[in-house]
């Protein structure tokens, strides 16, 4: 589960040449990625799962924290999925209402993702921008460090981070997207280098335009093609950190959960009889994965076709 | 009298055969006498000196044996000591040692056990226990802890090689209950001189008990089997014991079901189903723990909370019924004290909370809210702390949802073990919750938590609840003393009182002699033997 | 080569130092120390306890004398949990543990992996590379704190084939259930990752002159392009290698193997300061070596590659 890095070079490296052609490489792009199957049923799992996640709270009959005491420790029995009671999803343990759990878990999960994947990715962008455009010791140093930085344990230091300053969505949101910058910042600094020699850089540079605004304004907007495939295929991945994290008991605060705490509460019951807990929470949580995973490939498949 | 008594019947008792461990009429013995339980968790040590939890404990009852051991209902029978003598101001035992061995056949004296408690209670031992030698008010024990004075000055001598005698210093009701604890257990001088920290480790491990330690794989499994050096070795039927660790409940659930495993913890919730199913093999035993939720009246503590309406409305507001009936279901009791029910010579007294319906409660708790200035337009709001565990936080997620309707918004705080103790103890909290276990069988070992010098994280503070809990330790009939003290505590409520713990098992019903009526759960393997199916 | 190797392992000592650092600071500003405990332990029996244990000295000291412990006498500590072992010791147990079902897993995901990927590449859009794809999706998205539940409800309580967890060096039935548990989801991205670069390949120009010359095809897969369509998995092994560690965490907690990865997580929780250390040098330690193991392999492999 992890990120094919040579195929985004390959792709970084044919977005930075397309542009410099002169011809943007998106107007093909769509074409393809509209034309490719998968891709396209994942885009569709994908807008149906957010949709879900934003109107799903208003099909609910109960809230995410009610508990249901007609329900309540007769669950396998009196709480399985059922239309008349109003819980379609079932219940959990304590008679909550599984539907407007899993509504709520599937915010969480896919908030955790964007905002870990965007963290990841800007940092990871600016910083191998940077790193590539400044050159010279900057860069050696940049490169070192990212060098070092490689070699941590992450997950060990994002377990620590949790236990230390408490848990907190932000800690989250921050703990999970420093993890994956470095692959990005590699990549992007790859770039960078050959970028850095073009006309059209050259160009800017010589009518006195500030290195800031050269790399915001001419250099990662080359880099947009690699920055989305990147962010697509990283955010199942800062899914997959979160219901980790959620196992671990150093998720989010009750009442709010997420995928990874349903799915880990499901897990432990599995064998009593109320196996909705698993199922339902867990159907979403592989749908999603799926979704991104397919749109990420249509997406790099799209912009860097192998038939050029 | 009474103390003539206790060492009569306990003389009696010895000229008795020693109690026969036998199957019963037209039981067989199984073949292989294996006792195999389940651990939650790594051992984390076997030194009696430097453990600190049940689990600790369990192995080290079947490896080393105390003064004195707790029989099948919690009385205490004779261990190494086989009399005793208490003198008449109550603040000198002397105990008789019997012909015992260590597992490499030397003697066990009464040096040994002055060797140990010294060891205890010496600061370069590090005792996270010594205190327990404190409370047991050992002459000179606080002294020597603090370094004021070298552990020979201890108050325990040995008078001969079979003759241990100790000094109080003061009167101490529950002295004889405390040794059947791990602290209070012997320990072989030459061993542990010999091998230092690794004393403890197989193959260097020498115990006076009726089973000796085999292997040890930390977090996987720890082996012991039969002593043959043990005094009563002839009745120990039992040959090996084996503790398995699962970290996860519900897979030790698992694996009991597949056969692996011959005792386990029943997952919050699981008992009716199980008890329907195995009939024979689901139990449920009254144990010695209480849980609450404690309030912080601090300084540091929310204003609301010093409010006694406002502490009595909550407790009112929770509905015990069905944390215990709907969510626990394991034959736990609600709880209306603070001292657990089933505590040997306790009399719960008569509150008003427990003999109201839960529509009552709430009613009043109502009433008490808008009289205290709270209400729908001033809503109450508070922070629920809890460490991480699933049975807490379905009962803090329920707890939140019973308090809403009296307008009292809760937050739920959940963090790891560690911070919660730290903020327990530094009044970092508005409430936390909180559970207490008897070292010893006897009402004081609760009660003594709420004195103002006691462990009472909330800081509760009550003059005449001290002046009632110094009282019992002389007094000649405390159970009065108690009562009042339980009557206080429900008045003033310095916690919510959640409920009274049990001990809810799956248990192999081809191991006879597990005890299920001792409160502290205490077990001695050496009692246990396994019949064919 | 070599002076890139000596590179490599020259950058090891500033990011061993920068992980000590780094790990003991969060450890010791975190709330709670190891010996805070349900019953508040009297300020004097704390102070010795710090006293013995070395905590009562300023932070640098303590940093000083862990690092100079290690580098002289290649000393962890003691653990403030399990007194009776020392931190070496506890590692001399449970590393062996996770090494053994760890390396285990490694190699079935990696040879599972790649003859499944390959396969199914040959056979493009027949069942077969439609199943070891479906398969391979599915696995690669189940987390493991399910898979592993359900390997014990099915192969121990149902099906009554393998004990339900502990450890045995010497009875392989103990490690099956953890091998499958840690290897299924990277044996499904190793063969997603050799499927699509054995694609890749097998359009290339010199496959189809090798096949054009009439050599027998499982020459030209075995010759031609195993080899390069290795590429882009060897790059993924330093990556799975990381997350295998990480999970042997769950893996110690469901099956009880007593391996580093429970004991890791215990140590945090518990404020086992030498403990957390240990673990976490060891584990970066593995993971720098690892690394610079997997770039050599790359090199060798890709002859194109110069360092």
């Amino acid at each position: 589960m992890v990120i094919d890095e040579r195929k985004m070079r390959s792709l970084a490296a044919r977005m930075a040449q397309a542009e410099v052609r002169g011809r943007s490489p998106w107007a093909d792009a769509r074409r393809r990625f509209f034309r490719n199957k998968a891709a396209m049923a994942g885009l569709m799992i994908l807008v149906l799962v957010a949709l879900f996640a934003i109107f799903g709270g208003q099909a609910a009959v109960w809230s995410n924290e009610e508990l249901d005491f007609s329900v309540m420790g007769q669950v396998a029995t009196m709480g399985a999925p059922s239309w008349s009671n109003g819980h379609y999803f079932g219940t959990d343990d304590l008679g909550r209402d599984l539907f407007a759990r899993t509504v709520q878990g599937t915010q969480i999960s896919l908030l955790v993702g964007i905002v870990g994947a965007g963290i990841a990715v800007i940092v990871g962008t600016l910083y191998g921008a940077v790193a590539g455009y400044v050159g010279g010791r900057t860069d050696q140093a940049m490169m070192r460090l990212v060098d070092i930085l490689m070699s941590i344990p992450y997950m060990f230091v994002l377990i620590l981070l949790l236990v230390m300053f408490g848990r907190s969505m932000s800690m989250l949101f921050l703990g999970i997207g420093l993890i994956s910058w470095l692959d990005m910042a590699r990549i992007v600094r790859g770039q960078t280098l050959s970028l850095k020699n073009r006309e059209f850089i050259e160009a800017a540079r010589a009518t006195g335009v500030p290195t800031w605004r050269i790399i915001t304004r001419h250099v990662v907007p080359n880099l947009l093609g690699v920055v989305a495939v990147y962010a697509t295929l990283l955010v199942p991945l800062m899914i997959l950190t979160e219901s980790f994290i959620s196992f671990l008991g150093l998720g989010v605060q009750e009442p709010l959960t997420s995928w990874g705490a349903l799915i880990s509460e499901g897990a432990g019951t599995m064998n009593y009889g109320t196996l909705w807990q698993l199922a339902f929470p867990l159907f979403f949580f592989v749908i999603t994965l799926f979704g991104f995973f397919f749109v990420g490939d249509g997406l790099r498949d799209a912009l860097d076709p192998k038939d050029r | 009298m009474s103390k003539l008594f206790t060492t009569t019947a306990l003389l009696a008792a010895l000229t008795l055969p020693a109690q026969a461990v036998q199957p019963a009429a037209g039981e067989t013995l199984a073949d292989s006498q294996t006792y195999t339980y389940w651990l939650l968790d790594a051992i984390k040590t076997l030194d009696p000196a430097k453990n600190t939890d049940v689990e600790g404990s369990d192995v080290l009852r079947q490896v080393f044996e105390g003064l004195m051991n707790e029989g099948p209902t919690g009385a205490m029978v004779p261990g190494v000591a086989e009399s005793h003598t208490e003198s008449d101001d109550g603040l000198t035992y002397t105990f008789t040692l019997r012909d015992a061995r260590w597992s490499n056949g030397d003697p066990v004296t009464a040096q040994d056990f002055v060797y140990a408690w010294q060891r205890v209670v010496n600061p370069e031992t590090a005792s996270e226990y010594a205190w327990f030698l404190e409370l047991m008010n050992v002459q000179n024990a606080t002294q020597i802890i603090a370094g004021d004075l070298p552990p020979d000055q201890l108050g325990v001598r040995a008078v001969d090689d079979r003759t241990l005698e100790v000094r109080l210093t003061a009167r101490t009701p529950y002295f004889l209950k405390t040794l059947s604890h791990a602290t209070t257990f012997p320990v072989p001088q030459k061993v542990v001189e010999q091998h230092s920290d690794a004393w403890t480790q197989p193959g260097n491990l020498v115990g006076n008990g009726a089973f000796t330690l085999q292997s040890h794989n930390l977090g996987v499994d720890i082996t012991v089997v039969k002593n043959p050096e043990y005094w009563d070795a002839a009745n120990v039927v039992m040959q090996t014991v084996r503790g398995v660790t699962v970290n996860d409940n519900n897979i030790a659930l698992t694996r009991y079901l597949a056969g692996e495993l011959d005792r386990v913890q029943i997952p919050a919730g699981q008992y009716p189903r199980l008890s329907g199913d195995y009939p024979d093999q689901a139990v449920s035993i009254p144990y010695a723990c209480s849980y609450a939720y404690v309030f912080n009246v601090s300084d540091k503590g929310p204003e609301a909370l010093k409010d006694v309406r406002v502490r009595q409305a909550l407790s009112l507001g929770l509905n015990r019924d069905i944390i215990v009936d709907q969510v626990l279901q394991g034959g736990q009791k609600p709880a209306y004290s603070w001292t657990h029910w089933a505590i040997e010579g306790f009399q719960a007294p008569d509150t008003e909370i427990a003999a109201m319906t839960q529509e009552q409660r709430t009613e009043k708790a109502r009433a008490l809210l808008t009289e205290a200035g709270y209400g729908p337009d001033k809503p109450l709001a508070l922070t629920l702390q809890y460490n991480t565990d699933e049975n807490h936080k379905k009962l803090a997620i329920a707890a939140q949802q019973f308090w809403k309707p009296l307008g009292v918004n809760i937050t739920l705080n959940n963090v790891e073990w560690k911070v919660h103790t730290d903020r327990m103890q530094n009044q970092d909290f508005d409430m936390a919750r909180y559970a207490w276990c008897a070292d010893y069988n006897e009402a004081s070992t609760f009660l003594d938590w709420f004195r103002t010098e006691g462990y009472n994280s909330g800081k509760w503070s009550n003059a005449e609840y001290d002046k009632l809990m110094a009282e019992s330790k002389t007094a000649a009939d405390t159970a009065p003393l108690y009562k009042r003290a339980e009557e206080i505590l429900a008045q003033e409520v310095p916690a919510v009182f959640v409920y009274h713990y049990a001990k809810v098992d799956m248990l192999n019903p081809a191991v006879k002699g597990v005890p299920t009526e001792n409160v502290t759960n205490a077990w001695y393997a050496k009692d246990f033997y396994r019949v064919a199916d | 080569m070599f002076a890139y190797i000596l590179r490599r392992l020259a950058i090891a000592v500033p990011t061993l130092l920068l992980l000590i650092v780094l790990s003991f600071l969060l450890m010791h500003l975190a709330p709670g120390g190891p010996f805070t405990q349900e019953r508040a332990l009297p300020p004097q029996v704390l102070a010795n306890l710090n006293a013995k244990y070395g905590l009562d000295d300023p932070l640098w000291r303590q940093i000083w004398n862990y690092v100079w412990g290690i580098v002289v006498h290649f000393d962890f500590g003691p653990s403030f949990v399990y007194p009776d072992r020392t931190v070496n010791q506890l590692i001399a147990d449970g590393f062996p543990v996770t090494l053994t079902y760890g390396s285990l897993a490694f190699l079935a995901a990696v040879a599972v992996g790649i003859t499944l990927g390959t396969l199914a590449a040959i056979r493009q859009n027949t069942w077969l590379d439609y199943l070891a794809v479906g398969i391979s999706i599915g696995a690669q998205v189940l987390p493991n704190f399910v898979m592993a539940p359900l390997l014990v409800l099915v192969l121990t309580l149902w099906l009554g084939w393998l004990p339900g967890g502990g450890w045995s060096f010497s009875d392989p039935s103990f490690w099956i259930m953890p091998v499958i548990a840690l290897s299924t989801s990277y044996m499904a991205s190793i063969a997603r990752i050799t499927r699509s670069s054995m694609l890749e390949v097998l359009g290339s120009n010199h496959i189809r002159t090798a096949r054009a010359k009439g050599m027998p095809e499982h020459r030209v897969i075995l010759r031609h392009a195993l080899r390069p369509a290795m590429l882009p998995v060897v790059s993924y092994l330093g990556p799975v290698f990381v997350s295998m560690i990480t999970g042997s965490v769950v893996i110690d907690i469901y099956f009880s193997t007593g391996g580093i990865g429970k004991a890791f997580v215990d140590s945090a929780l518990n404020r086992d300061y030498a403990v957390m250390m240990g673990v976490t040098i060891l584990v970066g330690a593995l993971t720098i070596l690892f690394n610079l193991v997997v770039d050599i392999l790359y090199a060798w492999i890709d002859p194109k590659i110069r360092y």
